[in-house]
């Protein structure tokens, strides 16, 4: 889309845009084309020599264990956050739209968790969890669940999801509820006169109206496990039981940090843009075709 | 509503009654926690009521503990998390303000490519090139400063998106008359235009003030002392040591002075906030 009345300069907008620009391929370009370089490349053990190595890093990656289970974990965390996370703010979402009361109350209380750091909303829940002193692992030992997740990588696993629902809750909410406000009420309105029950309006009017909603918090629920979850894992588990929960983020972290592999965690680095990238694309289709209402 | 059915009302309360239980018991614990001995947190099962030790624990947390060896000064950690957050949320909008206005007002050669390359910035978070980034920083030398905690952050793309989007609908008229009563371009941003993104404006501060608040990743390949740790940092490093050192009712009202300020602007703004967060992902 381009306005029909233009000031005319030849130098105004390339100041008013240097700045942007500037930041962008000092800390942006440049450092995605390193990863992109460096992952073609592989140091010696003493640091002291690099040597292009082609796809050999990338070959290695696929083929070590650790990196695939690390998928494999990610694939089912995002799963599982993305799942509880939406069905659960659908819940809240559709009965909020409903009441006439106290929206505002539930509202303001209900938004909180996005205010919240991942890595506080995750040491909120490890204090919780905590084998020795949390509350609610006693109330589950309690209940005849021994908890342990510094032990057990399942309840780990749980922890992380629980933590990463919690915190994205708010977002999900907020979207549901502003999807479920637009839909025009003279529909709902037409099949309540026609007989329909709350119920069968949900699943023959409501849901199927949200679904442009629905798909979109779909793929920036995974984005979000995927990418914005490090805190998370680094602040509860650690990736811990031995590497249960080392989702591909931390694991890009701790290769290049901890264990100084560069070549292996530039690799990484490389196949996460890759994934984000497809995300990014999937999510503009959708955008294109995004049903107005 | 549609028709009166006083059952589901009730239901409907109820189920968010329990939502709002489930999202704010966490913090509550943390609070609880904050106002308690360690010595009785660490009781099992810990009291679930507010005890009478806050005072104590929110100063010792404010000004430093001496007890665990190494000393954690929250207050310094807040200032720190303060002026990267503000720095953030400020700059974003400063430099997505003017990039915007480049792209909607002004025709100049390769500004697809331009607009390109600032649409792909959107694709790539932190988190997927961090050693590249955290090696540009150290040869700038800027680890540790408040430049290199907040620059590399303040490229957004989501920012000049919503701006572009929005000075896309504003009427050509306005340009028309002001060009018309001979002001020039800067005179048009800053009169007219700048006026008019103020709601933009105060949705982004929200969105992009809690962003800079709660970065985590970035400070802890940025920062190696003490004295540069934003408070998000500073609390992880307070439970590194495992559960029967730490000290739980510190970490606690740490807690909750990281989770208060951006709750606070969040609440406070709650109706710009949701406007934009709304706005932006269109």
């Amino acid at each position: 889309m381009e306005k029909r009345v233009l000031f005319r300069s030849g130098w105004l907008p390339w100041v008013l845009i240097a700045p942007q620009m500037a930041i962008i391929l000092v800390f942006f370009f440049w450092p995605a084309s390193q990863a992109i370089w460096q992952s073609m490349q592989m140091e010696d053990a003493f640091g002291t020599s690099t040597e292009f190595v082609g796809l050999d890093n990338f070959k290695t990656l696929f083929e070590d264990p650790a990196y695939i289970d690390s998928f494999k974990v990610t694939a089912l965390f995002s799963v599982l956050v993305a799942g509880f996370g939406i069905a659960l703010s659908l819940v809240l979402a559709v009965f909020a739209d409903r009441i006439l009361r106290g929206g505002l109350f539930y509202k303001t209380f209900l938004i909180i968790p996005y205010a919240v750091a991942p890595a506080i909303a995750g040491v909120l829940w490890v204090f919780m969890f905590s084998p020795s002193i949390g509350i609610v692992a006693y109330a589950l030992n309690k209940w005849g669940v021994a908890w342990n997740h510094v032990l057990n990588s399942d309840q780990a696993l749980a922890l992380i999801v629980v933590a990463a629902v919690w915190k994205q809750i708010s977002y999900n909410f907020l979207f549901f509820l502003a999807g479920l406000q637009s839909i025009p009420k003279a529909l709902i309105e037409a099949a309540s006169i026609d007989g329909a029950g709350p119920l069968r309006r949900f699943l023959t009017i409501q849901f199927p109206l949200l679904s442009p909603t629905t798909f979109f918090l779909l793929v920036i629920n995974v984005v979000y496990a995927f990418f914005d979850t490090f805190a998370i894992v680094h602040a509860t588990t650690e990736g811990g039981p031995g590497r249960d929960t080392a989702i591909l983020v931390y694991k890009v972290w701790h290769d290049g940090f901890r264990a100084l592999d560069l070549g292996g965690s530039a690799a990484q680095s490389v196949v996460l843009m890759v994934i984000v990238v497809a995300l990014t694309v999937i999510q503009f289709r959708y955008v294109e075709k995004k049903v107005q209402y | 509503m549609v028709e009166r059915r006083p059952g589901l009302t009730i239901l409907s309360h109820v189920v968010l009654l329990l939502g709002i239980a489930l999202v704010v018991f966490p913090i509550y614990l943390a609070f609880v926690a904050s106002t308690h001995t360690r010595d009785e947190i660490l009781k099992v099962p810990m009291p679930i009521t507010p005890g009478t030790h806050m005072l104590e624990n929110y100063t010792a947390a404010l000004l430093g503990t001496e007890t665990q060896g190494a000393k954690v000064v929250v207050g310094r950690m807040m200032w720190v998390s303060f002026v990267t957050a503000m720095v953030i949320a400020v700059g974003k909008i400063a430099i997505s303000l003017l990039s915007a206005f480049a792209i909607v007002y002004f025709r100049f050669p390769f500004k697809k490519l331009v607009f390109w390359m600032i649409f792909v910035t959107l694709m790539l978070p932190v988190e997927v090139r961090i050693l590249p980034t955290y090696k540009v920083l150290a040869d700038l030398s800027m680890l540790n400063t408040y430049a290199g905690l907040t620059v590399p952050l303040i490229a957004s793309a989501t920012a000049t998106f919503l701006f572009r989007q929005f000075f896309l609908s504003v009427p050509d008229e306005l340009v028309e008359a002001a060009r018309m009563d001979g002001a020039g371009p800067m005179r048009f941003f800053k009169d007219i235009l700048v006026p008019l993104s103020q709601t933009s404006i105060a949705a982004l501060f929200v969105i992009q003030f809690i962003y800079g608040w709660n970065q985590y990743l970035w400070p802890l390949l940025a920062t190696t002392t003490e004295d540069m740790y934003p408070i998000v940092i500073g609390i992880k490093r307070m439970i590194a040591t495992g559960d029967a050192a730490v000290d739980w009712n510190i970490v606690m009202a740490t807690a909750i002075l990281a989770l208060v300020p951006p709750a606070i602007v969040v609440v406070l703004m709650q109706r710009w906030f949701v406007k934009g967060l709304v706005d932006t992902e269109k």
